[in-house]
């Protein structure tokens, strides 16, 4: 594992896809060492999910270069496939199969032994807390449990690298914490993990390297907290004035901030010292409806970056 | 351990077979899919299934020893006399294959590609999507060939089946759910929608009635039988007939052939569209 620690297991050169007139991924570049959990954030639309299905090799590139555990996708597609853990957007379990079955007769997709498969799948089970549910029909099941259905199914090739596509949207809190849970226990095994995701703070929980993509283009690339101090300060102050006042107050608030961010329900103040900035805005006389002191997150990073915010 | 770093047994199966051509397309791993079918079968409606199988026994019933009374004796190709029932019992047979496969190629595709979805996710697997073209119209294959060995069985004790060339109506019947099965994935691959689908069976029903099914296609003049001789059914019809009736020479090697191709094609082009949709 020594020498392996710095391997890189992915790697996109001017990767690029276009789909007849659309530009869906433009010439990015990046890399993904193993055991490291690498996130792709960004709007929709932004070419996140086109990179992972390139990466998946269940797409092929039309422009640049891609290597997968140095591998090329265009002509060894199952093979990297092979290496490979996916858990697609929207689960895609199979509703005729029971629960267990999903994990058993993907497995056997693999060309993997019945019985290796019977020991992983029990295995698999208790990973992902469904063993009483073994025997239910994939439908049946809630949509936090579908979701890590779809994770184990995705283990059970032992894959080097697993590809997560939104793991959490759609869940609620409690189950996103169940399954954030479930994803650090796999990095702690050395697991590489690629994940996107449109929530900033998963990208924070989850992301020891993320890049920002919008409009099929890579913006910054970094580690969570360097982002954020790179483009963004340490504190945001949020206040609201009500609709129609905010612009109003804006020139007065630029004063005061480092910089500001006038959106249509709220105006963003980035300070380095919260508090102390909320205060002064009082002393001048302006009494905002609600206000807000938070540490600053990828959110303002991406709008900082593209002048949007990321869930429109 | 839920991975590991050593190299998996699933890439060590996908590193030998890379050395072989067309690996990056097929996997020589269909057979899971008929698995795959097995499992979700047991849990089915199986009136369903019967329902399909159903329909050329009644139609025998009916037509063979009911209209047939009326009809009275034909003559086979050789001048022998042959009863109506003993004349439609093999296109029935050709007709129980076709619509086995074809059920489970068309509507049962349609299904799993557009709702279930299932076709995408073992393509994140290490199959190749001829892999899937394959095993799924295998599976279709395996319900025409139930389909004509359960009607072999109700019509071998009729004593329809007059002489020993009679048993290779089996592979026959297989020969023909294949191309059916094979060509039906291929068209329901390009459909997108239900109306598109109802062509299908629209399609069907007129063959099964004209394709010499149930009077020889001389009846017609010459320009129609041409047509009727370019169909599927009317190939897989003179075959089965041909052998059940002992009438067996060379020429029957130009319906297998017509299968052959039939397959071959609707194998290809079920596999490039796989690979058209979900591999995009």
């Amino acid at each position: 594992m020594f020498a392996k620690d710095s391997e890189v297991v992915i790697r996109a050169k001017n990767l690029t896809k276009k789909y007849k007139d659309f530009v869906a991924v433009d010439g990015i570049d990046f890399e993904v060492k193993r055991g490291e959990s690498f996130g792709l954030l960004g709007p929709n639309g932004a070419g996140k999910s086109t990179t992972m299905k390139m990466i998946s090799s269940v797409s092929q590139r039309t422009g640049g270069e891609l290597t997968i555990l140095g591998k090329e996708p265009n002509t060894h597609g199952p093979e990297i496939r092979a290496h490979l853990g996916v858990v697609p957007q929207k689960d895609l379990l199979d509703r005729e199969l029971k629960a267990w079955e999903n994990l058993f007769t993907y497995g056997r997709y693999f060309g993997l032994s019945r019985k290796f498969l019977k020991q992983k799948v029990e295995e698999l089970l208790e990973f992902a807390q469904l063993t009483e549910k073994r025997n239910s029909k994939a439908d049946d099941l809630s949509g936090g449990m579908q979701r890590r259905l779809a994770i184990a199914r995705g283990l059970v090739n032992e894959p080097e690298i697993l590809m997560l596509d939104e793991p959490t949207t759609g869940l609620d809190p409690q189950a996103r914490h169940i399954l954030w849970d479930r994803l650090f226990r796999l990095k702690e095994q050395g697991v590489t993990l690629v994940i996107t995701t449109h929530y900033m703070d998963e990208a924070e929980q989850l992301c020891d390297r993320l890049i920002v993509m919008d409009k099929g283009k890579i913006m910054a690339e970094g580690s969570p907290a360097a982002l954020i101090k790179q483009y963004s300060s340490k504190e945001v102050v949020e206040v609201r004035f009500g609709t129609d006042k905010n612009e109003k107050f804006a020139p007065q608030l630029e004063e005061l901030a480092d910089r500001i961010e006038v959106l249509p329900d709220r105006i963003l103040l980035y300070t380095e010292k919260g508090e102390e900035l909320l205060t002064k805005i009082v002393d001048a006389g302006l009494h905002p409806v609600t206000s807000l002191v938070r540490r600053s997150s990828l959110e303002d990073v991406f709008l900082r970056l593209t002048g949007r915010t990321l869930v429109e | 351990m839920i991975t590991q770093l050593v190299v998996s047994q699933a890439v060590a199966i996908q590193e030998r077979r890379s050395a072989r051509p067309g690996s990056s397309i097929y996997s020589g791993r269909a057979s899971m899919l008929l698995e795959r079918g097995f499992r979700a079968f047991k849990s089915s409606n199986w009136m369903v299934v019967l329902s399909g199988f159903v329909e050329p026994v009644l139609y025998l019933l009916a037509f063979g020893f009911g209209i047939g009374q009326l009809i009275g004796n034909l003559e086979d190709g050789l001048g022998r006399p042959v009863s109506y029932a003993a004349f439609i019992a093999p296109a029935l047979l050709a007709t129980s294959a076709m619509n086995g496969a074809v059920y489970d190629s068309t509507w049962n595709v349609f299904f799993k590609m557009h709702f279930g979805k299932i076709y995408q996710v073992m393509l994140s697997s290490s199959l190749g999507p001829m892999d899937v073209a394959l095993g799924e119209i295998g599976w279709a294959l395996l319900r025409g060939v139930a389909y004509s060995l359960g009607f072999m069985a109700i019509v071998t004790p009729l004593g329809l089946v007059t002489n020993a060339w009679g048993l290779l109506a089996i592979p026959a019947a297989s020969l023909i759910a294949f191309g059916f099965a094979s060509i039906g994935m291929a068209i329901t691959s390009y459909l997108k929608s239900f109306q598109q689908m109802n062509w299908v069976t629209f399609f069907m029903l007129p063959m099964f009635l004209f394709s010499g099914t149930f009077f020889p296609v001389s009846v017609y003049p010459q320009w129609i039988q041409m047509i009727v001789q370019a169909l599927p059914l009317w190939q897989g019809v003179e075959l089965i007939r041909s052998l059940m009736l002992g009438i067996v020479d060379w020429s029957l090697l130009g319906h297998v052939a017509y299968f052959l191709v039939m397959i071959a094609g609707g194998l290809w082009f079920t596999t490039v569209r796989l690979k058209a949709l979900f591999m995009r």
